[in-house]
C-alpha cells in the first residue's frame, strides 16, 4: 500500500531523535600523537596506542577536551564539573582494542538546545532542538572489502584494514526525542544539522565536510497516531551525508514506517542505511537483540573535571551564532534576502565579510566575490576557497578602483593575474604595467565616468565635432567637485577620444 | 661473582675490577648451567645482552659518566615490551610477537646502561600465583625444584635465586613481586601505584598493575626502583612528583622512633606455624632496633579477596579482547570462506589457557548489564572501604606489616584444579593493590617445618615508598648479623651451578 | 547462591569471543558456581553510602598537548600482521555490517 506525504502526516506524528557526530579537526588523534591528516598513505599514521598494541596506553588531547566543551557552550549544554570516559567493549576489526574510549553515564556536556527557524504555512517558525549530551569518542578504522561482487561487505572474501583513521577524536552530539514537528519534520532536522554544521565551523573545532565523513548523522524516526503519547518503535538510519539526505532518509522513514503501521506490520527496531541513489533506506543489523556493551569507567584515564575558570574563558571567546551573526550582516550590508542566500550557497560570506572588514564596501565586495572570482572558480571547477585569491587582495583592488588608479576592466586583469598565482595586486600592476601610470587617474576616472554617462556626445567628439566636448568637461568639473585643472581635462578627454586641438 | 649483590657488581664495575662483558657472560653461562631445570627464562637475548654490556664498558673505558647500575644484568618479564624481543606474556597467543616499541621502564633501564638478559616465565598475563599457567611449562623454584616459585612472577624471582641475574623486573596486581619474592628467599617490591610507568606493560588489570623491582637485597631492590621509576607523560595514571628517597632509606636503615602497625585480620589462622614463628621473630627484631610495635585493624580486608576476583577480571576481560587474531600474534582457522568472527572466536580459544579463560568470562559476566552493581559496582565500593581502613591505620602507623603469604611454596601440581585455594595465596598482598600503596617482602628466614623460605611484608603509604625500604633494610641488617650470612647462601646447589 | 548454567556461560563466551567445547562450558559453570558465591561476599558491605573507587590515585585532568609525533612506519606498524596486502592488515571477511 503507497502512501503519499499528506496521507502520512495527516494521521501519524513523527518523533525525531538525531545523533551527529563530528571529526574534530585537531592536528593529533584522541588519545595519541598520531596525525589526523586526511588522505594519507595507509597505516602510515598508526602507532602502539591506535593499533592497541599490547602495552600501549591511551593519554588525552587537551584541545579535544576544549573543543568539546565549545560545542557544548554553543549548543547551550550545561558543563560537566566530573566526567568520566568509558569504555564500550565489543568486537569489531576496525576497532584495535575491541573496545571504544566513549563516555557512558557522566558525559561532558549535558542539557542543551539549539533553535532553528524554517519557513511555514503560517509563516518563520521557530523549532527548539533540545540535546539531552555532547560527550568524546573515538573514530574507527576504515576496511576494505575484497573479492565480493558488489563491494559490500556481503559476499567479500577477506578485508584490508586501514587505522589511519582509527582514534581520531570524534564528538557525539545527542538530541532528546523531538516531538511536535509534523509535517516539517524532514526540514526541522535538516536545518537542525545545517545550523549544528555552521555552528561547528564558526568555532574552528572541525572541518565539518559531510561528503568526506567529517559530520556524519544518524536519523532515529518513530511514529504515533496523532493525538496519543505513546512512542512507536523506531529505526535508525546512519550513513546521512548531505544535508538533503537528512531532510529525504526521514520523509522516507515516515512513510515506510506508515505504510507498514497502516497493513497492520511492526516496525522493527533496527539499523538502516541510507542510499544516495534511491533516497531509500535498506535493512542492517537488527537490533532486537541489543548488545551488551558491558561498560566500565576506562582505567588508564583519569577524570576530566574542567574548571570553571577555563569554561568562562571558554565561554567568554565564543564567536557569535551564525544565525545572528548573519542577520546582523544582512541588516548592515542592506542585502536583499536573495543576495544574501546566494552568498551563503556560494560560501563566500566568511571571506566577503573580511573583505569588508579590510575597508572595501561591501556591495563591491560582494560582487568581486559573486561575480568575476565565482565565475573563475566555476570555469576551473574548483571551490572559491581553493583559489590562490584572498580578502586582503580584494581588499586592495576595491581599493585601487576606488583611487581611479584601476578601471574595472583593468581591475579585473589583476584579479585574474593574483589568481594566476603572479603576485599581490600591487607587484601584478607593477609586472604588467597595468598601473595608470600619470598622476590624473582619478581624473581618467570622472573622465570615463563622464563619457559612459552621455555616450551619444563623446560619440560626437570622436567624430570630429570638438565643440560638444564643452557638455562633457563640465560634467567631469563637477563630479571631481571643481578641483579639476580644466585645461587638463580637455587636453586628457580629447586624448581618451582620440582627437587633438586644431 | 654471580653470587655478589648487584650494588657489588656495580663497584666492581666502577673499579675496573670486572667488565660489563665479562659479569654478563659469567650469567648466560650460570643460564646455561641451570635453566634446563629451573626454567626462569623464556627467551635469553645473548647478543643483546653482550652487545649492550660491551657499549657500557666502551663508555666506562672513555671516561663517561655512568649511573650506578650500569653494566649490572638484569632478568626482564615477559609482560613488558622490548623493541625486537619476543614478547609472550607466559601465552600461545602472542607466540613469536616482535614489538616495534620499548616500554618506557625498558627505555629507563637502557639509559641506566642495565644490560637486559632475557624474558622470564610468568602466569599466562600474569594471572595466577605460581607459574604453572604460563603456556611454555611451569619455573622451577630453586629451593626445591618439586615447588612453585610463586606467581606471576615467578620466573623472575627464580631467576635471581638460582643466580642467573642478580636484578629482576617485575610486575605485581595482587602480589605477583611480591609472593614469589617471598616464596624463594627474595626481595619484591610493588612501588605506589603510578610510581613507575605502566607504558608498555601489557596490561592484566589497569587500574592494579604496577611494576617494580625484584633483587636479593633491599638496597639492590632500591637502586633499581630509582632507575625505573618517575613520572612518565604517556601513562595519564603515572604521579607527576619526584622519586621517593628509596635509596637513601635503604642505606640508613634507620627504623628508630618508628611505628610499626601489625595488621591483625592478616595473621593466625590459615597461616602456616613456620611462617608466623618467623613474622614474630621479625617483628622482635625491629624493635630491638628501635621500631615502636602496634597493633591495627582492617577490618574490610576479608572481603579484599573477593572484590580483587571481580575487579581484575572485569578490567582483564577488556583488556585482553584486543588479541583477536587481527593486527598480531596467533591466527587460527583462517581458511577459505572463513569469517573474521569465527576466526577471533577459534583463536581465543586456542590461544588462552584455562585460567585466562575463566577470568575473561567472569570479568565479562561482572560487567553484563543487569549485574554491573551486583558485582563489579560492589568491588569498587570494597575498594573504597579497604582505603578507609588503610588511611586510619596509617594514623597509627607509619608502616603496616604482615607476613607476605600464608605458606612457603607448595608442590607444582597441587592446587591446579581448585582455583579457590590457589586464590586463597593473595590474601595478604591483595590489600595493598587495592589501595594502590606500596609493599615490599624480604626474606625472613625459612620455616621451621620445611626449610623453605618464608617472606615479611612492608606496606607503606601512598608515595611514602622510602618508609617500607627503611624498615626493610633494618630488619634485613638485623637478620644478616643474626645468620652470619645471606638466606640464599644455605640455598641447595644445583646441578652444574657455578 | 548464585550459579551459571551452561547455556549462560555459552552466552557469555560468545560475548568474550571464545570458542567453547561443551564440556569446557559445563566445567566453567560448575566452577563459577563456587566461584561466584565466593565473589558474592562484596555485597555483604557495599552500602548504598559507600562510594565507588574506580581507580587508586585521585588524579584529574591529566592531558597532552595537541601535537603530532612521529608515527611508526607501515613496516613496523604491519610487522606483527598474520596477513597484510597493499600496506594494510588482511581479515577474513567481516559479516555482520555497521
Ligand atoms: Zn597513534
Amino acid at each position: 500500500m503507497s502512501l503519499t506525504y499528506e496521507e502520512v502526516v495527516a494521521k501519524y506524528e513523527p518523533v525525531l531523535g538525531l545523533e551527529v557526530h563530528v571529526e574534530l579537526n585537531t592536528n593529533s588523534k584522541m588519545f595519541c600523537g598520531c596525525s589526523t591528516i586526511f588522505g594519507a598513505e595507509p597505516n602510515t599514521q598508526t602507532c602502539p596506542v591506535c593499533l592497541a598494541l599490547p602495552g600501549a596506553l591511551p593519554t588525552v588531547n587537551e584541545r579535544a577536551i576544549e573543543s568539546t566543551i565549545k560545542i557544548g557552550l554553543a549548543l547551550n549544554c550545561s558543563i560537566a564539573p566530573f566526567s568520566r570516559f568509558a569504555r564500550k567493549n565489543y568486537f569489531y576489526p576496525d576497532m584495535p582494542k575491541n573496545f571504544q574510549i566513549s563516555q557512558y553515564d557522566e558525559p561532558i556536556c549535558v542539557n542543551g538546545y539549539v533553535d532553528v527557524e524554517i519557513e511555514t504555512d503560517e509563516g518563520p517558525k521557530v523549532f527548539r532542538i533540545e540535546v539531552e549530551r555532547v560527550h568524546m569518542e573515538e573514530d574507527t578504522g576504515k576496511s576494505l572489502h575484497v573479492g565480493g561482487a558488489t563491494g559490500r561487505i556481503h559476499g567479500a572474501e577477506y578485508s584490508l584494514l586501514d587505522y589511519n583513521r582509527a582514534g581520531i577524536p570524534l564528538v557525539e552530539i545527542v538530541t532528546k526525542i523531538v516531538p511536535g514537528t509534523g509535517k516539517y519534520a524532514p526540514e526541522v532536522a535538516k536545518a537542525y544539522v545545517a545550523e549544528l554544521r555552521d555552528i561547528l565551523r564558526s568555532l574552528g573545532v572541525s572541518d565539518v565536510k559531510m561528503e568526506q565523513g567529517s559530520l556524519r548523522c544518524d536519523a532515529n524516526v518513530s511514529l504515533r497516531l496523532i493525538g496519543s503519547d505513546v512512542l512507536g518503535t523506531r529505526s535508525e538510519t546512519k550513513n546521512v551525508n548531505s544535508l538533503r539526505s537528512v531532510e529525504r532518509a526521514i520523509r522516507g522513514e515516515m512513510i515506510r514506517h506508515a505504510e507498514r503501521l497502516n497493513s497492520g506490520e511492526r516496525v522493527k527496531q533496527e539499523t538502516r542505511h541510507f542510499q544516495e541513489d534511491t533516497g531509500l533506506t535498506r535493512s542492517g543489523r537488527s537490533k532486537e537483540q541489543a548488545e551488551d556493551y558491558r561498560y566500565f569507567p576506562e582505567p588508564d584515564l583519569v577524570p576530566v573535571a574542567p574548571d570553571a575558570a577555563w569554561i568562562e574563558q571558554l565561554r567568554a571567546a565564543l564567536p557569535e551564532r551564525p544565525s545572528i551573526h548573519r542577520k546582523r550582516l544582512q541588516e548592515q550590508w542592506a542585502v536583499p534576502d536573495k543576495e544574501m542566500s546566494a552568498m551563503i550557497n556560494a560560501d563566500v560570506l566568511d571571506v566577503v565579510e573580511a573583505t569588508v572588514a579590510l575597508g572595501a564596501d561591501p556591495a563591491k565586495a560582494r560582487s568581486w566575490w559573486l561575480g568575476e572570482i565565482s565565475r573563475i572558480a566555476n570555469e576551473r571547477d574548483v571551490a572559491i576557497k581553493d583559489l590562490s585569491i584572498s580578502a586582503t587582495d580584494v581588499a586592495e583592488i576595491v581599493a585601487l578602483v576606488n583611487a581611479g588608479e584601476l578601471t574595472d576592466k583593468l581591475a579585473r586583469q589583476v584579479v585574474e593575474g593574483v589568481i594566476a598565482g603572479e603576485g599581490r595586486p600591487s607587484a601584478i600592476i607593477a609586472a604588467r604595467g597595468i598601473k595608470v601610470v600619470n598622476d590624473d587617474s582619478a581624473l581618467m576616472a570622472a573622465i570615463e565616468r563622464a563619457c559612459a554617462g552621455q555616450p551619444e556626445t563623446a560619440q560626437k567628439v570622436r567624430d570630429g565635432h570638438l565643440p560638444a566636448a564643452g557638455a562633457l568637461i563640465g560634467m567631469v568639473m563637477k563630479d571631481t567637485k571643481g578641483q579639476a585643472d580644466a585645461a587638463k581635462v580637455r587636453a586628457l578627454l580629447l586624448a581618451h577620444l582620440g582627437q587633438s586641438e586644431g | 661473582m654471580i653470587r655478589n649483590s648487584a650494588s657489588e657488581m656495580a663497584s666492581k664495575l666502577a673499579s675496573g675490577e670486572v667488565t660489563s662483558v665479562a659479569l654478563t657472560q659469567a650469567h648466560l653461562d650460570q643460564i646455561s648451567a641451570v635453566d634446563k631445570d629451573v626454567h626462569a627464562f623464556l627467551h635469553v637475548d645473548t647478543e643483546g645482552a653482550l652487545s649492550q654490556a660491551a657499549a657500557v664498558d666502551a663508555k666506562r673505558k672513555s671516561g663517561e659518566k655512568l649511573s650506578r647500575l650500569a653494566g649490572v644484568p638484569l632478568a626482564l618479564k615477559d609482560v613488558m615490551t622490548q623493541k625486537g624481543i619476543p614478547t609472550t606474556c607466559g601465552s600461545k597467543i602472542l607466540e613469536g610477537w616482535r614489538p616495534p616499541y620499548d616500554s618506557t621502564v625498558v627505555t629507563n633501564l637502557k639509559k641506566n646502561g642495565i644490560v637486559i638478559l632475557g624474558k622470564t616465565n610468568m602466569d599466562e598475563f600474569a594471572m595466577g600465583s605460581s607459574t604453572e599457567n604460563s603456556a611454555y611449562g611451569p619455573t622451577h623454584n630453586p629451593w626445591d625444584l618439586t615447588r612453585i616459585p610463586g606467581g606471576s612472577g615467578g620466573g623472575s624471582a627464580a631467576a635471581l635465586a638460582a643466580f642467573e641475574a642478580p636484578l629482576a623486573i617485575g610486575t605485581d596486581t595482587g602480589g605477583s613481586i611480591r609472593q614469589p619474592a617471598a616464596v624463594t628467599g627474595t626481595v619484591g617490591v610493588k612501588p605506589t601505584y603510578g610510581g613507575v610507568s605502566r607504558y608498555g606493560l601489557v596490561a592484566f588489570s589497569s587500574s592494579l598493575d604496577q611494576a617494580g623491582p625484584c633483587a636479593r637485597t633491599v638496597l639492590d631492590a632500591a637502586l633499581l626502583h630509582e632507575a625505573i621509576a618517575g613520572y612518565d607523560p604517556k601513562d595519564s595514571t603515572s604521579i607527576n612528583a619526584p622519586v621517593p628517597a628509596v635509596v637513601v632509606a635503604a642505606k640508613a636503615g634507620n627504623v628508630k622512633g618508628m611505628k610499626i602497625g601489625v595488621v591483625k585480620e592478616l595473621n593466625g589462622d590459615g597461616y602456616q606455624k613456620g611462617v608466623r614463628t618467623r613474622f614474630e621473630e621479625s617483628l622482635e627484631l625491629l624493635a630491638a632496633a628501635g621500631a615502636e610495635i602496634v597493633e591495627v585493624s582492617a577490618p574490610n580486608f576479608e572481603y579484599a579477596l573477593a572484590a580483587y576476583y571481580l575487579i581484575a577480571p572485569s578490567e582483564c576481560s577488556s583488556n585482553l579482547a584486543r588479541f583477536d587474531a587481527m593486527r598480531y600474534g596467533l591466527r587460527v582457522g583462517d581458511n577459505d570462506g572463513a569469517s573474521a568472527e569465527s576466526v577471533m572466536n577459534l583463536t581465543r580459544e586456542v590461544g588462552f589457557g584455562r585460567e585466562v579463560k575463566r577470568r575473561i568470562i567472569l570479568g565479562t559476566y561482572a560487567l553484563s548489564s543487569g549485574y554491573y552493581d551486583a558485582y563489579y559496582g560492589s568491588a569498587q565500593k570494597v575498594r573504597t572501604l579497604i582505603t578507609q581502613d588503610f588511611n586510619k591505620a596509617f594514623e597509627k602507623a607509619d608502616v603496616l606489616v604482615s607476613p607476605t603469604c600464608p605458606t612457603t611454596a607448595f608442590k607444582i601440581g597441587e592446587k591446579t584444579n581448585d582455583p579457590l585455594a590457589m586464590y586463597l595465596n593473595d590474601i595478604a598482598t591483595i590489600p595493598v593493590n587495592m589501595a594502590g600503596i606500596g609493599g615490599m617482602s624480604l626474606p625472613s628466614g625459612v620455616a621451621g617445618e620445611d626449610g623453605l623460605p618464608v617472606g615479611f611484608q612492608i606496606m607503606s603509604p601512598v608515595m611514602k615508598d622510602d618508609r617500607m625500604y627503611s624498615v626493610g633494610a633494618s630488619l634485613e641488617a638485623a637478620l644478616l648479623s643474626k645468620w652470619g650470612a645471606p638466606l640464599l647462601s644455605t640455598i641447595p646447589a644445583l646441578a652444574g651451578s657455578k | 547462591m548464585t550459579s551459571l548454567s551452561r547455556d549462560d556461560v555459552a552466552k557469555l563466551a560468545g560475548l568474550a569471543r571464545i570458542e567453547m567445547s561443551d564440556e569446557e562450558l559445563v566445567s566453567l559453570s560448575n566452577e563459577f558456581t563456587v566461584i561466584l558465591d565466593a565473589v558474592a561476599r562484596v555485597q555483604e558491605v557495599a552500602g548504598a553510602d559507600v562510594v565507588a573507587t574506580s581507580h587508586p590515585l585521585p588524579l584529574r585532568n591529566v592531558f597532552r598537548p595537541d601535537v603530532v609525533i612521529p608515527s611508526l612506519s607501515p613496516a613496523e606498524a604491519l610487522s606483527g600482521a598474520p596477513a597484510q596486502e597493499e600496506q594494510r592488515f588482511r581479515v577474513p571477511q567481516i559479516l555482520g555490517e555497521e
